[in-house]
């Protein structure tokens, strides 16, 4: 029996590591290969930093990090505000009217995302808007304002109304309730909505592909259209990777790791 | 507490310029011929009759459909075991799975096709097998955790129930993990049967030009053939049918959850 459950658990080990090695094998792929010192995708023919340095001289693909960049943290930011004071205001709305806008606001996560590239298309070439990164802007706000409403809105349920009415009834406008007592209890809710805000616009390419107009471009849309493969793709690949691990190494696990500290020193 | 509700006034205003009027105006596109001035709109169903009477499109969802039904058996086959196996371990190593399957997924999903793409590069493989690749690869994590959320929530004293009464492991794993994780399995379905049907830059990258499901036809006639009453027509009947199938693995879901 002991020895039976042994080779289990190998095989189930053995399975799960197959898994992850599919998961992390273009990761790590493109990791190595933008060490390469050729334009080969089958042999590594020594270290260089090659494709590096031609990404620095990539002035397309340099803009497309910038245009990624601007949109993201406007997009975020505007989302995150509005989003926010939006969640709050329905949370004290009728129940009818509170799920009729729930129901619009869920219509761009479960729309495909073509659907909503194209309606926000139309709607500006129909207005006579010429697309540029105004519009592209907008339409990311406009898909990443459910993701922080969806966010928010649950923590709000949780909250005790009477404490916001209490900090009334003791003078507080209710401006001051809002920032001295709502924010306060559902900030990391806010946190986690804008930070799922700033993925979803940073590698968003549907809607970006259609609503952005022919000067810009993010850097989705560039690798899209490039036609040939470009091994400069690689360092920026892994200069993403790296970047984004750090950031959900520094939200994500280090509140995790302080947890266990606690708990240590707790028992 | 009313005037709190004055608080989502702004964003109010902001659905109804570019959620709800957007999503009328595809209505509008997909009901009309093109030609229509501000005032006058010269009403028609032939958008739809033309999709719906033309071969080569109903092909076109019918390998949609196919692709994206197969992309979702397989990541049910290859994800449950694994979120079976991932609930199973201690749990710190539980949390550290669940870590590393989230992680890839906050990475741009164009670069990850392109990585594939690279590495596919190296092997003669037809291109609907590079396709399949590619939105397996893209959707297995969401499953994997789906399942296992609802894996993880089951209670253990049932399996300890069913082995006291002489269950042995497969038979509690049929009668209780089981059934009691098919709610998971429902919602992995919605988050990648959904997103394949419609996903057109996977086709695109691994398939190569010739590769053409749904998406990348209405891609076509918006931005290549100009048409957008009949990209609208197209855009309309594919969300039309997501909807309905969410609709229906809704229904599966408080189904199952009732039993």
């Amino acid at each position: 029996m002991e020895k039976k459950r042994g080779a289990g658990r190998f095989l189930t080990s053995g399975y799960l590591i197959l898994v992850l090695a599919f998961i992390y094998l273009p990761i790590l792929y493109v990791m190595v290969f933008s060490f390469n010192d050729s334009k080969s995708m089958i042999s590594f023919e020594g270290f260089s930093l090659r494709w590096y340095e031609a990404m620095l001289e990539n002035r397309e693909m340099l803009e497309s990090i910038k245009y990624t960049v601007i949109v993201a943290l406007i997009a975020t930011g505007v989302s995150t505000a509005v989003g926010t004071i939006a969640a709050i205001g329905l949370s004290k709305a009728r129940p009818l009217v509170r799920s009729i806008i729930l129901e619009i606001n869920n219509l761009p996560v479960l729309n495909p995302d073509i659907v909503t590239a194209i309606s926000l298309m139309l709607l500006f070439l129909s207005a006579k808007i010429q697309r540029s990164i105004v519009t592209l802007t907008i339409a990311h706000i406009t898909f990443c304002i459910p993701y922080v409403i969806l966010s928010v809105m649950p923590k709000l349920r949780q909250l005790d109304d009477n404490v916001a009415e209490a900090a009334m009834d003791l003078g507080a406008t209710p401006w001051k309730a809002l920032t001295k007592v709502i924010i306060p209890q559902i900030y990391p809710a806010i946190f986690s909505g804008a930070l799922i805000a700033f993925s979803m616009s940073f590698d968003d390419f549907v809607i970006s592909f259609f609503t952005a107009g022919v000067d810009v471009q993010n850097i989705s849309m560039y690798v899209y259209s490039m036609k040939r493969f470009n091994p400069s793709v690689n360092a920026l690949s892994t200069l993403i990777v790296v970047t984004v691990t750090v950031i959900l190494v520094l939200t994500n696990l280090i509140p995790a790791l302080g947890e266990r500290k606690h708990k240590k020193e707790d028992s | 507490m009313k005037s709190f509700f004055r608080m989502s006034y702004p964003y109010i205003l902001w659905i109804a310029l570019f959620i709800v009027a957007p999503m009328l105006m595809i209505l509008l596109y997909a009901v009309t011929r093109s030609g229509n001035g501000t005032i006058t709109f010269h009403f028609t169903l032939e958008n739809f009759a033309r999709f719906l009477s033309d071969p080569t499109f109903l092909k076109v969802l019918w390998t949609s459909l196919r692709i994206a039904l197969i992309t979702t058996v397989v990541c049910i086959l290859i994800g449950y075991p694994a979120a079976l196996f991932i609930a199973n371990l201690p749990e710190k190593r539980q949390t550290l799975m669940i870590l590393l399957l989230t992680l890839p997924m906050w990475i741009n999903m164009l670069l990850k096709t392109y990585a594939w793409r690279g590495i596919l590069m190296n092997f003669e493989i037809e291109s609907e097998i590079k396709v399949f690749i590619g939105m397996v690869y893209d959707f297995l994590p969401y499953m994997i955790i789906q399942i296992h959320t609802a894996i993880a929530k089951l209670d253990r004293e049932l399996l300890t129930a069913a082995y006291d009464l002489g269950a042995n492991r497969g038979k509690a794993f049929l009668k209780v993990t089981l059934p009691l994780s098919v709610p998971g399995i429902i919602s992995g379905i919605t988050l990648v049967f959904l997103p394949a049907v419609s996903s057109f830059v996977i086709p695109k990258l691994l398939g190569g030009g010739n590769y053409v499901l749904i998406g990348n036809l209405i891609e076509t006639y918006f931005l290549v053939a100009g048409d957008w009453n009949f990209g609208s027509a197209i855009s309309l009947i594919m969300a039309l049918i997501i909807i309905g199938s969410m609709y229906l693995t809704k229904k599966l879901d408080t189904g199952a959850e009732e039993e």
